[in-house]
């Protein structure tokens, strides 16, 4: 169901249809036998942001790193790009994904310019084309080449460095972005900031997003679906006016702090 | 003082040589084992206890008793310098082993976790990450041991490897305190000397820089 608005995103009907990655059935355990995530089920439509909305130890962050195999499921079939995931070079399918964390994983004996430009030298792309790139994937989000290639990453502010990874992760231009809380360290009118800029990114680079978040309202603005995860498995996937009218009770917890945050700033 | 050392200035060089050759050829071959060792066991953790246990028993035997009982062994015993570098060369290995080890387990996690999820492969990992910022205290460890090295070194004289402990030996057996000051006082300010230049390589290293 496609529903026009203003303040939510819409789920556009440009999207191709199959699915960029999918989860059936796929369990994790870890090495002492607790269970993350149980029977998660979900496919993930090529070139849609979709939010993983949960609170800590939901299975979000879990489920994440099943998809560029930082972990390996304990049941279940997950695919990408239509291919198993075992089927895949474990460094050719990280090499198709974007990575972005909270921490940023910057490493800090590189300069800005180094730690983009790492992923498309590895790649041996010809020097000129790893200029001209990188170039352009600082300006993409916001950080002028000239003036901040150079700096180190304690020498950036936290809203910076968070810039950095996003660009280092769009570097090599995949298709796929897995982005883990990237703007949760930040404080808010960073974080505003920073949302606002990756929304307008991203209708421009049509990317394949899974981006887990625990904040309501950053679900609502950037996700064309959102995937309600609570104890290791799966409540729902809505679109976000759909969200807001749930009658799913794990939902309504969200959409009342969601009302009241709103209704504080009318009153 | 003074003027024995500059009346025996030939002889105390050519023993302040072999004493560099001794500390020199130990250390090189302790860094091209130790280092590699090191990072062996951070890919194979399980055997990390029994390769620091094995180690940190040599060190237990006291220097002296190690030179005199691997003396009868046939190729090592043949030559004493070569039975020095031996055993100059274990003792050398547990603070590199471990400084190595301890220097690349302790890499910050979030950039491990981002390395590996760009797709870097082991090697890469090795090179881009893990050496470059464990460097440091790799480089610390082998400060220490290089320290310890030319003070062990000293020991060497006692089975006739020579080096500036034959002054030592010599100024004891003699009961002449400035002979062996002839050693000693060399053997320190090389000591120092180490100490000082790879604290120089130390900081040079410090491109690394801390990010909270």
């Amino acid at each position: 169901m496609v529903i026009p608005s203003t303040e939510v995103q819409s789920v556009t009907p440009a999207m191709s249809d199959s699915p960029a990655i999918e989860f059936v059935n796929v369990e994790f355990r870890t090495a002492e036998n607790r269970v993350l995530l149980s029977d998660l089920t979900l496919s993930v439509r090529r070139g849609e942001i979709l939010m993983l909305l949960g609170p800590s130890g939901s299975g979000k962050t879990t489920s994440l790193k099943l998809i560029n195999r930082l972990l390996t499921p304990s049941a279940g079939r997950l695919s990408i790009d239509g291919r198993a995931a075992e089927d895949w070079d474990p460094i050719r399918l990280r090499r198709h994904i974007g990575y972005a964390i909270q921490e940023g994983g910057l490493f800090p004996h590189y300069t800005v310019w180094k730690n983009v430009a790492l992923v498309p030298t590895l790649e041996k792309w010809e020097p000129p084309r790893i200029k001209t790139r990188v170039e352009e994937v600082l300006h993409m989000v916001g950080l002028p080449p000239g003036e901040f290639g150079e700096r180190y990453p304690d020498q950036l502010s936290g809203g910076q460095r968070q810039r950095v990874g996003l660009a280092r992760a769009l570097a090599a231009d995949p298709p796929i972005l897995l982005m883990d809380e990237p703007f949760g360290a930040l404080d808010p009118i960073t974080r505003a900031e920073l949302q606002k800029e990756f929304k307008q990114l991203q209708q421009r680079l049509n990317k394949t997003v899974v981006f887990v978040t625990h904040d309501v309202s950053e679900a609502l603005l950037l996700g064309n679906r959102i995937a309600l995860m609570a104890s290791g498995s799966l409540r729902g996937v809505y679109a976000p006016r759909e969200f807001l009218s749930a009658n799913d009770a794990v939902v309504k917890p969200y959409v009342e702090a969601f009302r009241t945050m709103q209704q504080a700033f009318q009153s | 003082m003074l003027d024995l050392l500059l009346n025996h200035k030939k002889e105390i060089l050519t023993s302040a040589g072999e004493h560099l050759w001794l500390v020199g050829i130990s250390m090189l071959l302790a860094i091209a084992i130790g280092v590699p060792v090191g990072i062996l066991l951070t890919r194979r953790p399980g055997w990390k206890n029994l390769v620091l246990g094995v180690n940190s028993v040599i060190q237990t035997v006291p220097s002296l008793a190690l030179f005199g009982l691997l003396l009868p062994l046939p190729w090592l015993g043949a030559r004493a310098d070569r039975l020095a570098i031996f055993a100059l060369t274990l003792y050398a290995l547990l603070p590199i082993i471990q400084n190595t080890y301890v220097g690349i387990t302790g890499v910050d996690p979030p950039v491990r976790e981002a390395a590996i999820a760009m797709g870097l492969t082991r090697r890469q990992l090795l090179w881009h990450v893990e050496l470059p910022l464990a460097s440091n205290v790799i480089v610390a460890g082998i400060r220490v041991a290089t320290v310890a090295t030319v003070g062990l070194a000293t020991i060497a004289a006692a089975i006739g490897a020579g080096g500036l402990g034959e002054y030592i030996f010599r100024g004891l057996a003699m009961v002449d305190n400035r002979v062996i000051l002839a050693g000693a006082i060399p053997a320190a300010l090389m000591a120092l000397t180490a100490y000082a230049l790879l604290g120089l390589l130390q900081r040079l290293l410090v491109r690394v820089r801390v990010h909270h």
